[in-house]
């Protein structure tokens, strides 16, 4: 059965890093996340494995020691709720441009501003469409329990690596206090000197070596003729990730009418409200994204050819619900794709789902 | 008579550092820049560091600094530097890990960042290169600009009421704890230039000893933005620059003995 324990959220994060050989680890405290850094102290990785773990003086500079880090070849990782992964968005988009892989983790809370610690959707238009200047995308992967808490970190070390660009685990306040049993993964042992040298020494600054040019981590290019180049390289590897990596689940879609779509917290209540209908007799199933970039479009745009709508459920103002219409607009673009949420910090009710369902598609 | 015969090995008196690279310098003629770089490259010349040394060069006109030294690079974001090398560092014990740094960048957006790297001690070198303007961007005020001197932003000349005072950075670090070597030089004749090579020499042997972080303010000149001949910017300098930032070591030693930071009980 493994490493089986009961766990928060966030100390799963911190336990997972270290387990999967990661180097380093740089935050600044920020509730509802501060579990992570507390438990990665506590746990003094630096005697166990040699990870370091250091707090930062502020959200600024973890990130950007995140991209020194990591232009060294190390795996590093950084966490944090909403307000400070605004704070991060000029060094995420840096380590984008530089092509650096590395982890970040939000944790989040909802906003604007300093809004609420409680727990909310709404960083998805910031994970999945920007945060920070220019054309970038993240890797973001979107936990729906603790147990992926845990897969998750290794997992996105591992795209993160796979396509030399940062990978964010976009996960909120409830799943990262709440405490569910997890199977903790096996450890592997960080990278030696030699074992970066030999992967990552094409780019890595872990010293000039006599046999190859010194390298340079910079996201600069003065020449317009090569910045575009630089940029049509992202986006082909963009690409890629949308045809290999979308990831997605789905509870009781084969014969469903109407398709929930929800990611993380919501997707966890939206499996209750599928039980719920269909204790009313109604045809409903749930597709739940993992991957929120890539997004899962073609599920979606197959669902679209035989079913009669979709309500995405979401703690924000509505922000997925614009992928999924464009996503369903592509299979069948009739079909109705409604939206219902809570913000502020309120989670939605299985009953509420279904309420909502009712009115805006079924009785609409 | 062929160049090679009059230069011999044995007649060098003077060459171009091993280290440095051949490309062309963006520097305009007179810029301290350039004469930095070169003590910079001499100096990991001399201490056989290469391959165990990564630079990590700033926004402004030395962003381009990693073109010109045959070492490992990374460009950071704006003031961000020191956040930069102390990554590199913490999980790269072995190496030897400098940052490169204007005035804008290391006390204006920056001042975080420097503050916290150098109070935690981190082992790593700051050079800064303090011409009291922003060069890349066309010369505006900075945080070390001078009352009443103009720039683009001050077309009058600095206002105190306007603008606040110039900022002495050095004079803080060198009061923080973490700092063992706090030094301000200038490289504008032969003789400072052989000083400020000292100067950077023992502040990269104290990042490989690991006492803490060494810092080297470099006041220069930017006869550009300042609108002057080479000649007539190093006279600037001298009468308007020396008295406000004196030259001299602020601090040389240790870093300070927990002692006196410690809880009572």
């Amino acid at each position: 059965m493994g490493d089986l324990r009961l766990m928060k959220g966030n100390e799963v994060i911190a336990e997972a890093a270290i387990r999967c050989g990661c180097d380093g680890y740089f935050g600044y405290p920020i509730t509802p996340q501060s579990e992570v850094m507390e438990t990665l102290m506590a746990r003094e990785p630096w005697d166990e494995t040699g990870m370091v773990v250091l707090q930062a003086e502020s959200e600024v500079a973890s990130i950007n020691m995140v991209y020194g880090a990591a232009g060294s070849g190390k795996k590093v990782m950084t966490s944090s709720s909403s307000p400070g992964i605004s704070l991060m968005a000029e060094g995420i988009s840096y380590i984008a441009g530089a092509e650096l892989p590395c982890l970040i983790v939000n944790v989040q809370r909802g906003g604007p501003g300093l809004g609420t610690i409680q727990p909310s959707q709404a960083d998805y238009f910031q994970s999945t469409k920007g945060g920070g200047h220019g054309d970038y995308r993240l890797i973001v992967l979107a936990p729906s329990s603790v147990q992926e808490m845990n897969d998750f970190v290794d997992l996105g070390f591992e795209l993160a690596y796979k396509y030399r660009n940062p990978a964010m685990i976009l996960t909120d306040g409830a799943i990262g206090q709440m405490m569910e049993k997890v199977v903790l993964s096996e450890y592997k042992p960080r990278m030696t000197s030699e074992e970066i040298n030999d992967k990552y020494g094409s780019w890595a600054t872990n010293g000039k070596k006599p046999n190859r040019d010194y390298n340079i981590i910079t996201s600069l290019e003065m020449d317009s003729a090569k910045m575009e180049s630089n940029n049509l390289r992202f986006q082909e590897k963009y690409k890629q990730m949308e045809e290999e990596e979308v990831r997605y689940e789905t509870f009781q879609c084969d014969d469903a009418e109407y398709i929930l779509v929800a990611f993380g917290s919501s997707a966890r209540i939206c499996q209750k409200s599928v039980d719920l209908a269909r204790a009313k007799g109604l045809k409903v199933g749930l597709l739940r994204p993992i991957t929120l970039y890539p997004f899962p479009k073609k599920p979606i745009a197959e669902l679209a050819k035989k079913v009669k709508g979709f309500l995405t459920v979401e703690m924000n103002a509505g922000q997925m619900v614009e992928d999924v219409q464009l996503a369903a607009g592509c299979g069948n673009s009739s079909v109705p794709v409604k939206y219902f949420g809570r913000m502020g910090g309120i989670i939605p009710t299985p009953g509420e789902v279904v309420e909502a369902l009712e009115q805006k598609l079924i009785e609409a | 008579m062929d160049v090679k015969d009059i230069i011999k090995p044995e007649n060098l008196v003077y060459q171009k550092p091993k280290l440095l690279t051949d490309k062309t310098m963006h520097y305009c003629p007179g810029c301290t820049h350039g004469v930095v770089h070169r003590l910079v490259a001499e100096v990991i010349e001399d201490l056989d560091i290469q391959e165990k040394t990564i630079g990590v060069s700033p926004v402004g006109c030395s962003v381009f600094a990693y073109n010109y030294i045959d070492i490992d690079w990374q460009e950071a974001a704006h003031g961000r530097a020191p956040a930069v090398a102390t990554g590199i560092a913490r999980v790269n014990e072995d190496k030897v890990v400098f940052t490169y740094q204007g005035d804008g960048d290391l006390a204006s957006i920056g001042t975080a960042e420097i503050l916290h790297a150098c109070n935690r001690g981190e082992n790593i070198v700051v050079i800064f290169i303090n011409n009291a303007i922003y060069g890349m961007t066309g010369g505006q005020m900075a945080p070390t600009t001078l009352l009443g001197q103009v720039t683009a932003t001050t077309p009058c000349g600095r206002d105190l009421e306007r603008n606040g005072y110039p900022l002495k950075i050095t004079e803080l670090i060198a009061q923080l704890p973490g700092t063992s070597y706090v030094t301000r030089q200038s490289a504008h004749t032969p003789a400072t230039a052989r000083k400020c090579r000292k100067a950077i020499k023992k502040a990269f042997q104290n990042a490989i000893d690991k006492k803490g972080t060494s810092f080297v303010e470099v006041v220069s000149t930017c006869n550009s933005g300042w609108r002057l001949s080479p000649v007539d910017a190093n006279i600037w300098m001298e009468e308007n620059m020396f008295p406000f930032f004196p030259m001299g070591d602020m601090k040389d030693g240790e870093r300070d003995a927990p002692d006196a930071y410690l809880k009572k009980n």
